[in-house]
């Protein structure tokens, strides 16, 4: 019997470079509060949210991917011929096939890099990051990026009142590469399917297909129950994860959790206790929640504000549709 | 003021900043004292913690008075 060769295995990976893309557009809470009966203060009580960006019309998904992936690739310094893997943690890009990533790898010079997208909604981009790590450890890879995005404006009615204020869209990317040390910690991650209607779609494509609504799929969400699942479960993954990496919460520089809701963000820091000294991405007050973009987008903004020094340690946690979540603590770059 | 009555008082206090004096029985959490839905989740769920007893999704929307949620706790515990 031949044997098989394996290749040689890694000490660590790191997050080399982070990039960021926000549409123009800007869209106030008056913009959309018409439609939902609803106002300004109404809005910025239940989210945080103030305004959201939005994709210009023929803006796609795979352009706001690309935006954002070319910056994480210059910044880092490294060549894109040397990118083995792009991940797209996306649920909005609007082709049943092909994936985004293979053109996003195409359009930013990528020539080697295999692609695939990921399909774990709100939690995709600490999924994919959880994955880049594992395979840059494993040789799989050698250097692989990262890159969540969404447009929902696409996919949420303007009508629906649980929904129509919350979603933006954005696209932020994180080139991850080889390290002599471990600079992404241990990924927690889960998933609970019995739950899967409480963030979901008004119609499957084949219902729709069979049955055409006037509406076109858009996705609904059960906002209260959403709500109390986050405030209950993702302080408990927090803290399991911090103990899977071996630090604490006086240990953090940052924490950025997904961009759900602010009153979100809110409970969990106030149930993790955290120290003043820790910087809490709040980055929906201006972006909205953007799903898998969220956390690269929250992260890189406040990179940009020199809020977070290179070397420190960032909590990331994801959770969303699914139910899905995915956790882990960074090295910042 | 009952025992459990005045352990809501104490959450709903310190979720909404609503004066203890003015949490009393017949209270709308909603019309009278600034408990959004956001907001009736998080005291249900300290309301759980704190009274040892579960509150499902299903039963918050009955919930609607400081009267309704003493007595709903007083049964279950």
């Amino acid at each position: 019997m031949p044997t098989l060769n394996s290749v040689p295995v890694r000490v660590g990976s790191r997050v080399l470079s982070t990039g960021s893309y926000r549409p123009d557009q800007i869209v106030t809470n008056d913009d959309v509060a018409g439609l939902i009966d609803s106002s300004d203060e109404w809005i910025r009580e239940r989210s945080g949210i103030v305004e959201r960006r939005r994709c210009a019309p023929g803006e796609s998904v795979t352009d706001m991917a690309v935006a954002a992936g070319a910056k994480a690739i210059a910044k880092s310094g490294i060549a894109p011929e040397l990118i083995s893997m792009v991940l797209v943690a996306t649920v909005t890009h609007p082709y049943q096939t092909p994936a985004a990533a293979p053109e996003v790898a195409f359009r930013l010079g990528a020539i080697n890099a295999a692609g695939a997208d990921l399909g774990a909604a709100c939690a995709g981009f600490c999924y994919s990051l959880g994955l880049a790590d594992s395979m840059i450890r494993s040789g799989a890879a050698e250097y692989v990026l990262v890159i969540g995005v969404e447009k929902f404006t696409d996919f949420v009615s303007p009508t629906d009142r649980g929904t129509a204020f919350i979603f933006g869209d954005g696209a932020g990317a994180a080139l991850v590469g080889p390290s002599d040390h471990t600079g992404v910690g241990p990924t927690l991650w889960g998933a609970d399917g019995e739950q899967k209607d409480l963030i979901t779609m008004s119609q499957s494509w084949s219902e729709y297909r069979l049955e055409p609504r006037d509406e076109f799929p858009y996705v609904q969400m059960s906002g209260q129950q959403v709500f109390r699942w986050a405030v209950s479960e993702v302080p408990k993954i927090a803290m399991r994860t911090l103990e899977a990496s071996g630090v604490t919460v006086n240990d953090l520089t940052a924490f950025i959790p997904h961009q759900a809701n602010m009153r979100i963000t809110d409970a969990v820091v106030r149930a993790l206790k955290l120290p003043e000294h820790v910087v809490v991405g709040r980055d929906i007050e201006t972006t909205g929640n953007t799903s898998a973009a969220s956390i690269p987008l929250a992260l890189d903004r406040l990179r940009q504000a020199d809020q977070l020094p290179s070397g420190g340690l960032a909590l990331l946690i994801g959770f969303g549709a699914g139910l899905v979540y995915a956790s882990q603590v960074i090295e910042l770059p | 003021m009952s025992q459990t009555l005045e352990g809501l008082a104490a959450i709903v206090n310190e979720v909404a900043g609503t004066p203890i004096e003015d949490i009393t029985a017949e209270k709308s959490f909603v019309d009278d004292l600034d408990i959004d839905s956001l907001s009736m989740v998080e005291v249900v769920m300290a309301c759980e913690d704190k009274f040892g007893v579960s509150i499902p999704d299903g039963e918050v929307k009955n919930l609607r008075t400081v009267g309704d949620a003493v007595a709903y706790i007083d049964a279950q515990s």
